[in-house]
């Protein structure tokens, strides 16, 4: 006596599992608002995630195609720099004269701290100075001066 | 000194277009730069540089497959290119800012039958002062711009441009 049963929910389970697993691999490994802000609008430099131009429009169905693809990130961005060149990338290589994107920044960093560390004690030296110097402060009203000041104000008040 | 650096390389960028256009304007036609430098030919294999072409009166227009005044220019450049064929010339596209299978469709979709190249860097277009799509220059048989229009083109300018320099007309 055979028992149907449990061999057809055996094929079930395999061909569930099997259909799950050709999904996985068909699905894209990336997604279009992942990646569209790490690509620029070539033509009107801006990051492609924020305009509608002809060109990023045709720049986002290009990236749609290689995700639907199953490309992942590296292949995707292989494939933009060779259809667009460098300028593509919201972030160019760290290499060459785009090393200044990211030395720069730093360096003036660096140097404004620099500055303020040679000229901030000077600064202050110069304040004690000069409170030294004049101790009270402003120097005082000429009588004349305080007398239509006080007139003023309890016209005021 | 970095950014003075930038701002030296924009000057210059900008210099690169007027200075083309001043000198046409002069009739003291520049060499067209780049000869040399060889593009990957759309829909086929190999490369192509405008030294190749070096004798004939070359068209070259500048498109992207996403311009609408590009696919406006499109029959009179196909025109232009049975005129040039005849007479010793060729029309000759550069794709620029443009994904290579968008530029081959395009040429399918309009029926060009010229020769296309991509400029992935845009190290061509950017020395001939491009700064956006469409734009047309003329290159005389001595390899130099004798003729250019930074906008669409018209069959005017073309009627006007193109017999002068095949030497058409009387």
């Amino acid at each position: 006596m055979t028992r149907p049963a449990p061999r057809i929910a055996l094929i079930a389970a395999l061909a569930l599992l099997l259909s799950a697993t050709g999904a996985l691999a068909a699905a894209p490994k990336v997604s279009l608002t992942a990646v569209e802000m790490q690509y620029m609008c070539t033509s009107c430099h801006e990051p492609l995630a924020m305009v509608e131009s002809p060109q990023a429009q045709s720049e986002k169905q290009y990236l749609r195609g290689l995700i639907g693809q199953g490309l992942n990130a590296r292949q995707i961005q292989h494939q933009m720099v060779a259809q667009y060149g460098l300028s593509v990338l919201a972030k160019p290589p760290a290499r060459g004269f785009n090393l200044t994107v990211y030395i720069l920044p730093p360096a003036i960093l660096v140097i404004g701290i620099a500055g303020l560390i040679y000229t901030l004690p000077k600064w202050r030296a110069r304040a004690r100075r000069a409170a030294a110097e004049h101790p009270q402060g402003a120097p005082p009203l000429a009588p004349g001066d305080a007398e239509r000041l006080d007139d003023d104000l309890a016209r005021f008040i | 000194m970095a950014l003075l650096l930038v701002l030296a390389l924009g000057v210059a960028d900008l210099n690169t277009s007027s200075s083309i256009d001043a000198q046409v304007a002069r009739g003291h036609y520049p060499v067209a730069p780049k000869l040399h430098d060889a593009l990957p030919l759309l829909g086929a294999s190999g490369k192509e540089s405008l030294a190749d072409l070096h004798g004939k009166v070359v068209l070259l227009n500048v498109f992207a497959s996403w311009c609408q005044p590009c696919a406006a220019e499109a029959p009179l450049l196909e025109r232009a290119q049975h005129l040039l064929m005849r007479h010793d010339g060729t029309v000759l596209g550069v794709t620029y800012l443009d994904n290579s299978g968008d530029s081959e469709a395009f040429m399918r979709q309009h029926h060009l039958t010229y020769p296309a190249v991509s400029d992935v860097s845009g190290n061509l277009v950017r020395s001939f002062g491009v700064t956006g799509v469409p734009e047309t220059f003329v290159i005389n048989r001595s390899g130099r711009i004798q003729a250019l229009l930074r906008s669409q083109l018209d069959g005017q300018w073309l009627n006007q441009t193109l017999p002068k320099i095949l030497g058409l007309s009387t």
